[in-house]
């Protein structure tokens, strides 16, 4: 395997990296607004170029040995491919929202984007490792640049005490993580997927076993999945929020992405050992952040809980643990970036006349009245995060739901489906303010038309008409899936 | 494909206007909803002049492969015809009902309704499992909201309560699908219904299909959410709820849940049995006490749809093909008497029905009108409900005799309270005076009442014109069912063979008069 080839897997990491440290060193000389605008539009610059470059791996279906970099370290195979174009739609999303937004807040600075671009580098290694050090290097990447972010308004005391709580929280599952892979390093003897896989194959000791469980707690806070969703609500309500649509949506793709690769791959012969896990954890998540979310006064911690409910249903896809409950995983977190993406610039455009952000749920009453399209396009997201035909949401739910049929796990499908409809009622209330009551009258502020297109275009997606993208979907994702597979 | 798509243009016609109507101010969204509904409704009878009866099963098929796991296929049978009929049928009488009655937000309230149209339509033309799901399911969104945003004073608690009763339901159906086209390999409904399901995952399916369907039926005692969201619904809303969305239960069952499996269907006949000999007399026993006359209207749906039930699951012609013309009959005649409620409600805003009285003496025309359909829904013959329970009934006494006494029963509980309410309303004396000093039907409501009025007379009288299109689809159901039939308690034992003949043979004679009576 020669450097070169190796290094032009890595070409999207390695352009994200450099941009980034050489838009930190032009942040150094830039003063005013005007300068941070021109550098996240570089970063978007960036992002798009990375984009670019691994679309090819993704239509190949690269896979295998013509996938590995630096001796099995890193894959740059079609199912990273798809994971970080996701990221990089959900990051480019959260830079093109931010200005408008800090600008407001005096506080628009270049170190939003560079921050930004640091995540989503270390995002990149997370869905590519193939090797416990690449995986956790890259998950420290992506955390450390997230925790500043999450404190990004500094002046702001909600923001700083989400900043703090997501490192402290943050640090915790790192080493829940960290000492889950330590002890899989100890009984498999190796850290990189492939060998862990082959040192791993009949009945799993008990060692490993909790090598296993620990990497999965250490995940499962990552993907906020219940019951280590706690911080969730806490973080996504004070960090500013273009951050925490970034921190609903991108990071979220990579660390479930990452989930998918060391279940299926380093662990791919223990299916029995972490299928139950995350049947688990997925009915926990489905029916805690449905719960969770009925009594939520605040749109950002209702969409929070939201959030861990899609991850609830996302988890499905996985416990299914076959090619087309992976392929159905990544139909659905493509929906769900658009639907993230979707709900929280719809609340970024709930300001009140002065341009103050609108946050609380009575706040927005009698919307329809006031401001046609954007409440339109909100109920449109809600509905379509609740998982009701037509709109494109219940799409992602079909597929999990259908490989797991498939899979034949049947009372997961049901109890998971059942519990949807109590999660559809919270949903429902969103429309139901917005639509039912008399107009509260507050969130009359003026768009950015930059949030007005980014909406329009999330909405487009999760109408009916995005029905007409399923076929290239599914037969993007199949090849992804496919890719994750191969070495199994 | 074959032809031209008229199936995709009923369906994009009232797309398009409400995509029209969400834009245009009030006159033009109600003009344009007007003129969409005719338009269909237009499609909707080249569509029956065009259907060839006798000919294929499945006709107007289209096919495009427009999507991933499932397929945008279209085509009808005559039982879905008729209920696309109905559907077209209702709509410009839905829309002209709300002409006046609507006055806030219009535009957004029009666009609702042809929604609504399309996905009914949808509904009833899909070919495809799924297709047919999401249709089915995106019913919900329009209806939640026109009950929410134009209803009466309790009508978000309604709007839940239908939102998620139904939602509850149809959920579970949506696993057995997934478990049916997994096990079966194609989404393809023609394909499914002559598929043979192993007999013991029948049971599952016809119960998660069953959890649907009872729902949207509605079957005892699943049906507490019809009653709230018919009261608080604007008129036009009871009219679609109770003409349309109704019958996707009772089609559901014809489509999926007997020839899919009838196995498991013959198994829970008794069940349906029970909860329809429930619901025809508890209903109906609901109703005859009730102050609120669409409750009273809602509840008596109830009972009609029981009637339907017990019809579907006598397992014969007869009880099919009633059931259909019941479900046309309560489609026509309930969403006339919401109508009805609905002209008298416009005028008083209230639905008391102590409040009326009289109403023969300075509204002659209206009572007319309501007193043909009061007595299409007691069933009187020379109207179309007559026909209807006549046949479900037949149908299910060659099954069960008490189940079709029972169910009579239930019929003459209906006359009390049809009668009972028209006697309150519209007989007796004038005792408020602003009851009596409304006015009689305008033109605008004589035109809705006209149509639906004649339609009722048409299948009470000359049913046949109604029953040809699907004869040839409810025989090929029958066939289906036969292996599966339940014996009936009231299966006639064959008689000896008769003794005149036998002497006959005995003796070697000739016998001219044996030949006639052969032919008996």
């Amino acid at each position: 395997m020669s450097w070169t080839h190796s290094l032009t897997l890595v070409a999207p990491e390695e352009l994200l990296s450099v941009t980034g440290l050489v838009l930190l060193l032009a942040s150094a000389w830039s003063r005013g607004q005007r300068d941070a605008r021109a550098i996240t539009w570089l970063s978007v610059l960036a992002l798009a170029i990375a984009a670019i470059i691994v679309v090819p791996a993704l239509c190949g279906g690269l896979r295998g040995d013509a996938a590995n970099a630096f001796d099995g370290l890193y894959s740059g195979d079609s199912f990273a491919a798809f994971a970080k174009l996701l990221v990089y739609a959900a990051a480019g999303a959260s830079l093109l929202i931010a200005p408008v937004f800090f600008e407001k807040a005096r506080s628009m600075r270049p170190e939003y984007p560079v921050l930004v671009l640091f995540a989503v580098a270390g995002m990149g290694m997370m869905v590519s490792a193939t090797n416990l050090l690449t995986l956790y290097v890259g998950l420290e990447l992506n955390s450390l640049a997230a925790y500043v972010l999450a404190a990004f308004l500094r002046n702001d005391q909600r923001s700083a005490e989400a900043g703090l709580k997501y490192f402290v929280l943050g640090a915790l599952a790192s080493g829940i993580l960290l000492f889950g892979m330590s002890l899989t390093y100890g009984f498999a003897g190796t850290t990189s997927f492939a060998g862990i896989a082959a040192a791993l194959t009949g009945d799993i000791s008990t060692g490993a076993l909790f090598g296993l469980v620990f990497m999965l707690a250490g995940l499962a806070f990552k993907i906020s999945a219940a019951p280590f969703h706690m911080w969730t609500p806490d973080v996504y309500e004070g960090a500013p929020t273009p951050v925490t649509m970034f921190f609903a949506s991108a990071p979220k793709v990579a660390a479930l992405a990452l989930t998918m690769r060391i279940a299926i791959v380093p662990f791919g012969a223990q299916t029995v050992a972490w299928q139950q896990i995350v049947i688990v954890v997925s009915l926990m998540s489905i029916i805690i952040g449905a719960l969770g979310a009925i009594g939520q006064s605040n749109l950002k911690r209702l969409l929070a809980y939201s959030s861990i409910n899609n991850v609830g249903f996302l988890l499905i896809g996985l416990a299914a643990a076959t090619p087309a409950g992976v392929g159905a995983m990544l139909v659905y977190l493509a929906i769900y970036v658009a639907m993230t993406v979707g709900g929280f610039v719809a609340l970024l455009m709930l300001k009140d006349v002065d341009g103050n952000q609108v946050e609380q749920i009575d706040q927005i009453a009698g919307l329809s009245r006031e401001r046609k399209v954007l409440s339109l396009c909100f109920a449109m997201v809600m509905l379509s995060l609740a998982g009701i035909p037509p709109l494109f949401g219940f799409w992602g739910k079909f597929v999990v739901f259908q490989a797991a049929v498939a899979a034949d796990l049947l009372p997961l499908a049901i109890i998971g489906i059942a519990a949807s409809v109590i999660g559809a009622f919270y949903y429902l209330k969103v429309v139901k303010v917005m639509y039912f009551d008399e107009p509260a009258g507050v969130a009359l502020g003026k768009s950015d038309w930059v949030h007005q297109a980014l909406l329009l275009l999330a909405a487009l997606i999760i109408s009916p008409l995005g029905y007409l993208l399923t076929k290239w979907l599914s037969d993007l994702s199949s090849l992804a899936a496919g890719a994750l597979f191969a070495g199994t | 494909m074959t032809g031209f798509p008229i199936l995709t243009l009923l369906l994009a016609v009232p797309l398009l206007a409400a995509l029209g109507c969400l834009l245009a101010g009030a006159q033009t969204a109600r003009r344009l909803a007007l003129a969409a509904t005719l338009i269909d409704f237009a499609l909707g009878v080249v569509l029956w002049s065009r259907y060839d009866i006798g000919g294929a099963q499945w006709q107007f098929t289209e096919n495009v492969a427009l999507f991933a796991g499932f397929s945008y296929k279209l085509g009808i049978d005559g039982i879905a015809l008729l209920l696309i009929m109905l559907s077209v049928f209702l709509m410009p009488i839905c829309i002209g009902a709300s002409w006046r009655s609507i006055d806030k937000r219009v535009g957004e309230y029009m666009a609702a309704f042809l929604l609504m149209e399309t996905l009914m339509i949808g509904v009833f033309a899909a070919q495809d499992l799924f297709l047919f799901y999401i249709m089915f399911e995106a019913g919900l969104i329009p209806m939640y909201l026109i009950i929410g945003v134009w209803g009466g004073a309790d009508r978000i608690y309604a709007s839940y309560k239908f939102f998620l009763y139904t939602l509850l339901g149809s959920v579970l159906m949506l696993i057995a699908m997934m478990w049916m086209v997994n096990d079966a390999g194609t989404t393809d409904i023609p394909t499914l219904m002559a598929y043979d399901f192993p007999v013991g995952a029948q049971k599952w399916l016809w119960l998660a299909f069953f959890a649907s369907f009872a729902v949207k039926m509605p079957m005892w005692p699943v049906h507490t959410w019809l009653p709230d969201a018919h009261v608080q619904a604007p008129t036009a809303g009871s009219v679609i709820l109770a003409g349309v969305l109704l019958k996707m239960g009772g089609y559901g069952f014809i489509r999926f849940s007997l020839p899919m499996f009838p196995e498991a269907s013959a198994q829970f006949a008794p069940l349906i049995f029970a909860l329809s000999m429930i619901a025809v007399i508890a209903t109906s026993l609901i109703a005859l006490v009730q102050h609120d006359m669409k409750k009273l209207i809602a509840y008596s749906s109830v009972a009609h749809m029981a009637i339907v039930t017990i019809g579907l699951f006598a397992f014969n012609v007869q009880g099919l093909e009633g059931s259909m013309i019941v479900m046309l009959s309560h489609g026509l005649v309930s969403g006339a008497l919401f109508l009805a409620v609905g002209v008298i409600y416009d005028r008083l805003h209230t639905r008391e029905i102590n409040r009326y009285g009289g109403l023969a003496i300075s509204m002659p025309r209206y009572a007319l009108f309501f007193m043909l359909f009061t007595m299409a829904s007691v069933g009187l013959p020379g109207t179309s409900g007559f026909v209807g329970e006549v046949l479900a009934l037949t149908g299910v006494y060659q099954v069960s005799s008490w189940v079709a006494a029972v169910c009579g029963m239930g019929v003459i509980l209906g006359a009390a309270y049809m009668l009972y309410l028209y006697r309150r309303v519209v007989f007796g004396i004038q005792a408020n005076p602003d009851a009596a000093a409304m006015t009689d039907l305008d033109l605008r409501e004589w035109l809705m009442m006209v149509p639906l009025a004649g339609a009722v007379l048409w299948m009470g009288i000359y049913p046949e014109s109604f029953l040809r299109p699907m004869r040839q689809d409810i025989a090929a159901l029958d066939a289906r069912l036969s292996r599966a039939r339940p014996t009936g308690d009231a299966t006639l034992t064959p008689g000896k063979p008769q003794s005149a003949v036998r002497a006959v043979t005995e003796t070697g004679h000739e016998q001219p008069a044996s030949a006639p009576m052969r032919a008996h």
